[in-house]
């Protein structure tokens, strides 16, 4: 199952961050990235995302980039979006994750 | 007229059928000879590329099975990327030709991808290149499939197919592939499988000699692309590709009719679902529902599979199933299907030991999230359990108890559920002796394993293979018990095991009595039309 996840919005600077566990057994692959890019680009706002304390943030509308990041099972998956709808933009994304991208583990 | 004698190059069968044929070679390269423009003229010949394959991608989309659809989308979506050219604009402006700033784009990615020990990565780097040749073939003006004449039986030969290639190509013109590259796990074998075109990958042969139109065997049984075949081996493969055509012609007329023998009796003809993931893109229609769902695949990766992941995986096997009933085995590891972390280790005889349902119950934390995944999947339609190697009646007390427990929670939790029907593969000989004895609503018999019990031989030696044999009349006065028990206590009874599929087989088990079987579904049409010809 999914970890732990939180949202926080600070509304005044219309900036919000979240993280949330990738739990699907070959972690964060192909057909979800799409996913994930795909609601990223239906946001306004500048999203960016990284796994684990130590990565880079990159781009979290770019599939290839989020591709390349191969993120594996268990590493924790962080969102940060600054724009108008930042708050709904991290939430949803969040929710997407901890919905396993609504993929069976195949 | 050369006297060459045939060339023989060896390969790994990755779909299995015949093909006598001319072969068509197609040498796909990645290098290219393409005469640069401009940075302007390379930046527009680039963008033009990408647009055309866009077009090309999303045709194909609207077409493509589910399978398919996930590659072509996944394709789709990085050609969608608006900094995916980024680098190659900057590339090009530095003076660098369209195509080799193109391979750079997906180099990085694709270079990552392969580097994975997962299958699944060097799967999608596979996707990858699929993608990165689209475009380069679009650049080079090439993005055509390669042409036979209508109605020849030509065999493909190249290096790679990719899916997408794959996709487009006419196949009422090709009849099958030799590649030298490929692999038996690939998407573009699970699509050739899916489809029935036969292939063959790996080839051991040097394509850059081999002229084009020369006539060739494809054996994608035995794992042969033979050339120039002699005039023996043609005459036989010519006649086994006819004789396999015209079977398959006659078998094929059966498979969307119910199963019925020549006297009149109705034979339920279900289907064993190894990959729910290819089931999707069989017709329902086509078999009485599933008679058996291995569930070993979802315990394949390094965690146990959770409640939602299995449920997910139950819950689109009723949909598909469209009211028809779907039989889902509780796990059957142990034997020559080990688990980490769940089987035992050390077990001196396996076939012997803790598998089956043994192993479930002895590991009720395991069982009991399979068995709340199948309560929830059982409100969705019919659903029934299925439990392998019980010996006892005792062990089927014990998993209704569980599956009662489980019922009760998910109805205080308020989540949708139904009692399924509980049933038992009767593989173990002490339970096919006194099948009446267990409480249970069907049966299902697993001729493999009680072939192996009723004649003590390992299924995989093959020194033994004339004492394994399911003509045995032990076996058979066995499955003629069960088949009784059955009828008296008004509970279906199948055979899901290899005999049910093998024509040899069949007419006997039909004959004793049985009524219902379940099949690959690669062998439906076969069995329906073995059923057919059965006079009784």
């Amino acid at each position: 199952m999914s970890g732990i996840a939180k949202t926080m919005e600070t509304s005044e600077d219309r900036q919000a961050a979240g993280e949330a566990v990738i739990s699907h057994k070959i972690g964060l692959h192909a057909r979800p990235s799409v996913k994930l890019t795909k609601l990223a680009k239906q946001f306004r706002s500048a999203i960016r995302l990284r796994a684990g304390e130590d990565g880079a943030w990159i781009d979290a509308k770019s599939v290839v980039k989020v591709m390349a990041l191969k993120v594996k099972a268990g590493q924790v998956l962080a969102f940060e979006a600054a724009g108008e709808d930042s708050g709904e933009a991290v939430t949803a994304l969040v929710a997407l994750v901890e919905r396993n991208f609504d993929e069976p583990q195949d | 007229m050369s006297r060459k004698t045939e060339l023989r190059w060896r390969g790994t069968v990755a779909s299995r059928g015949l093909v006598l044929g001319p072969v068509v070679v197609r040498r796909s390269t990645e290098g290219t000879a393409r005469r640069q423009g401009t940075p302007d003229e390379e930046w527009q010949a680039l963008t033009d590329a990408v647009e055309r394959t866009q077009q090309r991608l999303q045709g194909l989309a609207e077409t493509a099975d589910e399978m398919a659809a996930e590659v072509l989308e996944v394709q789709l979506a990085i050609l969608d990327d608006e900094g995916l050219l980024d680098p190659a604009r900057e590339a090009i402006e530095g003076g660098a030709p369209a195509d080799r700033a193109w391979v750079d784009v997906l180099g990085d990615l694709i270079a990552v991808y392969e580097a994975e020990e997962d299958e699944y990565f060097r799967a999608r780097a596979a996707d990858l290149k699929d993608l990165r040749d689209s475009v380069l073939a679009a650049l080079n003006g090439a993005d055509e499939v390669p042409v036979a004449t209508e109605g020849s039986t030509a065999i493909l030969v190249d290096r790679e197919l990719t899916p997408s290639r794959f996709l487009e190509m006419d196949w009422t013109r090709f009849r099958g592939a030799a590649l030298t590259g490929g692999s038996a796990t690939s998407h573009v074998a699970m699509l050739a499988r899916s489809r029935g075109i036969p292939l063959l990958v790996g080839l051991d042969g040097d394509l850059s000699a081999l002229p084009q139109a020369v006539e060739a065997v494809l054996d994608a049984e035995e794992g042969w692309l033979v050339l120039k075949p002699e005039e023996a081996t043609r005459a036989a493969f010519g006649q086994a590709v006819a004789a396999r055509a015209k079977e398959a012609e006659q078998q094929a007329a059966y498979l969307a009719q119910p199963a019925e023998t020549a006297g009149g009796r109705r034979i339920t003809v279900l289907m064993n679902v190894d990959d729910p993931g290819a089931v999707e893109a069989l017709d329902p229609g086509h078999c009485d529902g599933i008679g058996l769902t291995r569930t070993e695949f979802l315990f394949t990766g390094s965690s146990l599979p959770d409640e939602t992941t299995q449920y997910q995986v139950y819950a689109a096997l009723v949909r598909w199933a469209s009211g028809r009933p779907v039989t889902i085995r509780t796990l059957d590891a142990g034997g020559d299907k080990p688990i980490a972390g769940l089987t035992p280790d050390g077990e001196m005889n396996t076939f012997l030991g803790v598998r089956g349902i043994r192993l479930s119950l002895a590991r009720p934390d395991v069982f009991r999230v399979q068995l709340r995944a199948l309560a929830r999947a059982a409100a969705l339609g019919p659903l029934k359990v299925m439990c392998p190697m019980v010996t006892v009646p005792e062990e089927i007390v014990q998993v209704r108890e569980l599956l009662s427990q489980v019922i009760m929670d998910l109805r205080t939790e308020g989540t949708a559920c139904a009692m399924p029907q509980l049933g038992m593969m009767v593989e173990v000989p002490a339970a096919a002796l006194r099948a009446g004895g267990f409480a249970v609503d069907f049966y299902s018999i697993g001729s493999n394993d009680l072939v192996q019990y009723v004649t003590a031989t390992a299924r995989d030696n093959g020194a033994l293979a004339p004492l394994h044999n399911p003509r045995d009349p032990a076996v058979l006065e066995l499955i003629g018990r069960v088949v009784k028990a059955g009828a008296a206590a008004d509970r279906e009874v199948s055979v899901c095991g290899d005999m049910a599929a093998e024509p040899e087989f069949l007419p006997i088990l039909l004959g004793l009595g049985l009524s219902a079987v379940s099949v690959a579904p690669a062998a439906l049409a076969r069995v329906k039309a073995t059923i057919a010809r059965f006079d009784g």
